[in-house]
C-alpha cells in the first residue's frame, strides 16, 4: 500500500486512537487489516505510539526549520530595502532621474547612468541572443553527440560561474585593444574601405576605446553562458515526439526547428533572456575593469530623452561609440564619496536600479504568459 | 482477451474485403533481404515482403520483435536513430528508397506515419492539419482551407470540429486527436500511410472509429499498420504478416494467416499459445 506520508500518519493516528478508546467504528484499512490479527495488531500499536510520536515531532521541526529558512530570508531583504528606501528620502525625488551626476549631492542624479545601463542593456541583448539561442539550437538540435560537444555542455556551466570581473579583465584586453585597432582605422575622419572603393567620411566621429560596444560585448560574456543554458534548458523540454511527427510530415530539420521546436521553447527562452539580462543591467566590476567613466554628466551620444531617439538619428549612430557610465557603477561611485550627505544618493540610486530590475521582471513574466498563450498546449 | 481459432475470425470492417485477390494488385512497397542493426544489435534478420497497392497490410508479432523498426524503414524514420544501420533493399513504387540519392523529406510526404501516441502540435487544430502543406510551400489561404476540410471529412474528424478550427489541438480527446494525426498526414497527400499501433491508447469506441476509417481509406490508400491486437489485424487487413524475434515468419492474405496458417510458430502464437 502506497500512500502519502502525512496519509499515513493520519491513518495511524486514527488507528492508536480508537485502538485506545477501543472503539468499534473502524474504517481505515490498515486497522481492518490489523483487527484479522488482533495479537499482533494490540504489540504493534504499542510500539508503533512512540515512534510515531518522534516521527510526528520530526517531521515537525523540519518543517519549522525549512519555515523559518524562508521567512528569515525574506525578511532580511525586507529589512535592506526599508534601510535602502529610509535612507533614500533626503535625495530621492523626481529631479534624481532627470539630473545627471554632480559634485552636489543635493543635485546630483543617475540619468547618466540610466542612458549608459539603457544603450549597454540594448546592445547586449541584440548580441547575445542570436549567439546565445543560436549555440543553444546547435547544441541541442543540430550537432551530433561528439566529444567536443560534451566538453563543451560540460563548461559552459563553469562558465557561468566564472565572476564578472574576469570577463572584464578579458574584455579589457581582447575587445579594448581591437577597438583600439579600430579606432586607428578609422582615424576619426573617415572610414578607407576596400581598396579604397568606399571612402565614407564620418567626420568629427569621436570614437573612444571604452565605449558602449565594448562595454556591451563584455557584458555578453558575462551573461552568454547563462543564456545559452536557459535556452537549452527550454529547447530540452519540448517533447520529442513534436520533432518526430514534424520529420514525418516531410519537414526538414530547419523547418521543423523554426516552426516547431522554437516556437514551443520560446516562453523558457525569453525568459531566460530577459533574467540574464537584467543581472547584467546590476554588473558594475567588469565594466570598471574596462574603464567605464565613473564621473560624468553626459548620457552616451548626448541623448537624454526618448524623444530625442527619434529626432536626432546622427546622434543616436554615435551613442554605440560614446563613453558612458552605467548606474551601479555611479551608485558604487556615490557610495565611495566622502561627503556623507552622498548616502542619499547612493540610496536612491539603488532604489531606481531595483525599480528597473523588477519592471524587467515583470516584463519577462508578462512575456513568458503571451508566449505561451500563443502556443496552444 | 479471446483467442481466435479456425471458423472463429471476426467479420472485416466496412471497406476491406479480405477474398479480394491482391496478386492482381501491382507492389506498392517491396521490401528485400532487410537486415537492420541498432548498433551492433541486429533486430531485423532477412525481412522481405511485398505490400500491394490500395491494400491493408497489418504486420502483427511479440513486443520486440522489430514491427516498428520495419515500420519506420518504410519512411527512413530510422535514419534519426543515431547509430542504426540498415542494409538490403526497399522499393517504394520501384524506386529503391535506401539509395543515400533519395530525399526524405519527398520519401515522407509520399509515405506518411501516424503514431502510437497521437502527438499533435501545440497548434491550433487548423494549424496541425495545415502544417503539412505549408512546409511544402502552400501559403494560399483559400486553398489550404480547402484541404484541411476534406482531410478533417476524409479522417472522420470534420463534423466534431468543424466550429473550432482555431482552437488548440490538445483540448481533443484522445481518439479525436490520432483521427487529427491522420488528418494531418492525410494533408500531405501520402500514397501509402504507415500506422504503428493507431489504436492501441484509445478507448473501444474510438478504436473502432479508428479500425472503420482505415476501412474507407485503403480504396485510396496503401496502409500498413502494426498492432499487437490480433482481432485488429484480422477486421482490418488484407494481408497479414507476422513477425518474430526479427524474422518475418509467414505473410499471406488474412484469412488464410488466421484460418490455415502453414507455419507453426504462427498457429501458436495467433490461437494466443504465446506473444
Ligand atoms: N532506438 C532504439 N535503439 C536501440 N534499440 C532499439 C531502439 N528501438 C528499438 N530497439 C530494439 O529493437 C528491437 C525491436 O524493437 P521494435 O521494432 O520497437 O519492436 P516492436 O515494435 O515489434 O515491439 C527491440 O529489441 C528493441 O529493444
Ligand atoms: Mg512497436
Amino acid at each position: 500500500m502506497i500512500r502519502p506520508a502525512s496519509d499515513r500518519n493520519k491513518a495511524e493516528i486514527a488507528q492508536v486512537k480508537s485502538a485506545g478508546t477501543a472503539s468499534a467504528a473502524i474504517t481505515s484499512p490498515i486497522v481492518e487489516r490489523q483487527n484479522t490479527n488482533a495479537n499482533r495488531a494490540v504489540s504493534f500499536i504499542s510500539g508503533a505510539d512512540r515512534h510515531i510520536r518522534r516521527r510526528l515531532m520530526l517531521s515537525r521541526i523540519f518543517a519549522a526549520v525549512c519555515r523559518f529558512a524562508t521567512y528569515s530570508a525574506m525578511a532580511i531583504l525586507i529589512v535592506l530595502l526599508v534601510a535602502i528606501v529610509w535612507s533614500s528620502v533626503d535625495r530621492l525625488a523626481l529631479d534624481f532621474v532627470t539630473n545627471t551626476n554632480s559634485t552636489n549631492p543635493t543635485r546630483a542624479g543617475i540619468l547618466a547612468g540610466v542612458w549608459g545601463s539603457f544603450w549597454l542593456i540594448l546592445f547586449t541583448a541584440l548580441f547575445s541572443v542570436p549567439v546565445g539561442v543560436g549555440s543553444a539550437v546547435y547544441l541541442e538540435e543540430i550537432a551530433k553527440d561528439s566529444f567536443l560537444v560534451r566538453l563543451i555542455k560540460v563548461n559552459l556551466a563553469n562558465l557561468a560561474g566564472v565572476p564578472s570581473i574576469v570577463y572584464g579583465i578579458l574584455g579589457y584586453t581582447v575587445f579594448r585593444s581591437s577597438a583600439a585597432a579600430l579606432g586607428l582605422l578609422f582615424d576619426g575622419h573617415h572610414v578607407v574601405g576596400m581598396a579604397g572603393l568606399f571612402r565614407i567620411r564620418l567626420s568629427k566621429l569621436p570614437i573612444y576605446e571604452d565605449n558602449i560596444l565594448v562595454g556591451a560585448l563584455t557584458l555578453t560574456l558575462v551573461i552568454l553562458p547563462t543564456v545559452i543554458a536557459a535556452s537549452q534548458e527550454a529547447l530540452r523540454s519540448v517533447p520529442s515526439s513534436i520533432r518526430v511527427a514534424s520529420l514525418a510530415l516531410g519537414a526538414t530539420r530547419w523547418q521543423t526547428i523554426w516552426r516547431q521546436v522554437i516556437p514551443a521553447a520560446l516562453p523558457g527562452i525569453s525568459t531566460g533572456v530577459i533574467l540574464s539580462t537584467s543581472r547584467a543591467i546590476g554588473e558594475a566590476a567588469p565594466l570598471i575593469m574596462l574603464g567605464a567613466l565613473t564621473y560624468t554628466s553626459m548620457c552616451p551620444g548626448s541623448i537624454d530623452s526618448p524623444t530625442k531617439l527619434l529626432t536626432r538619428p546622427s546622434q543616436v549612430l554615435h551613442a554605440p561609440l560614446d563613453q558612458f557610465t552605467a548606474m551601479p557603477i555611479e551608485i558604487y561611485d556615490w557610495s565611495k564619496q566622502p561627503d556623507s550627505r552622498f548616502t542619499a544618493v547612493a540610496a536612491s540610486g539603488i532604489v531606481v536600479l531595483l525599480i528597473v530590475l523588477l519592471s524587467i521582471n515583470s516584463v519577462a513574466m508578462i512575456v513568458r504568459h503571451y508566449a505561451s498563450r500563443r502556443l496552444k498546449w | 482477451m479471446p483467442t481466435i481459432t479456425s471458423g472463429n475470425v471476426p467479420p472485416s470492417v466496412a471497406g476491406v474485403d479480405r477474398e479480394l485477390d491482391m496478386s492482381a494488385h501491382s507492389a506498392a512497397i517491396e521490401a528485400r533481404r532487410l537486415n537492420f542493426f541498432y548498433g551492433e544489435h541486429q533486430v531485423l534478420f532477412d525481412v522481405s515482403l511485398t505490400v500491394p497497392e490500395r491494400s491493408v497490410t497489418a504486420l502483427i508479432g511479440p513486443s520486440g520483435c522489430g514491427k516498428s523498426t520495419f515500420l519506420r524503414t518504410l519512411n527512413r524514420m530510422n535514419d534519426l536513430i543515431e547509430g542504426s544501420r540498415c542494409q538490403g533493399e526497399i522499393l517504394v513504387e520501384g524506386q529503391n528508397i535506401m539509395d543515400p540519392a533519395v530525399d526524405v523529406v519527398l520519401l515522407r510526404k509520399h509515405v506518411g506515419m501516424v503514431f502510437q501516441k497521437s502527438t499533435p502540435f501545440p497548434k491550433s487544430i487548423f494549424d496541425n492539419v495545415a502544417y503539412g502543406p505549408r512546409v511544402a510551400g502552400e501559403k494560399n489561404r483559400a486553398v489550404l482551407a480547402d484541404l484541411v476540410e476534406s482531410c478533417l471529412k476524409k479522417a472522420a474528424l470534420w463534423e466534431e470540429v468543424k466550429d473550432r478550427l482555431t482552437t488548440s489541438a490538445m483540448s481533443l480527446s484522445g481518439g479525436q486527436q490520432q483521427r487529427l494525426c491522420i488528418a494531418r498526414t492525410l494533408a500531405t497527400n501520402p500514397r501509402i500511410i504507415l500506422m504503428d499501433e493507431p489504436a492501441s491508447a484509445l478507448d473501444p469506441a474510438s478504436t473502432d472509429r479508428i479500425e472503420n476509417l482505415i476501412g474507407e481509406l485503403c480504396a485510396n490508400y496503401t496502409i500498413v499498420i502494426v498492432t499487437h491486437n490480433m482481432q485488429q489485424a484480422s477486421r482490418v487487413s488484407h494481408q497479414t504478416a507476422f513477425f518474430y524475434k526479427g524474422q518475418m515468419v509467414e505473410t499471406g492474405p488474412t484469412m488464410k494467416i488466421f484460418t490455415h496458417p502453414s507455419e507453426k510458430q504462427t498457429e501458436d502464437y495467433i490461437t494466443g499459445r504465446f506473444g
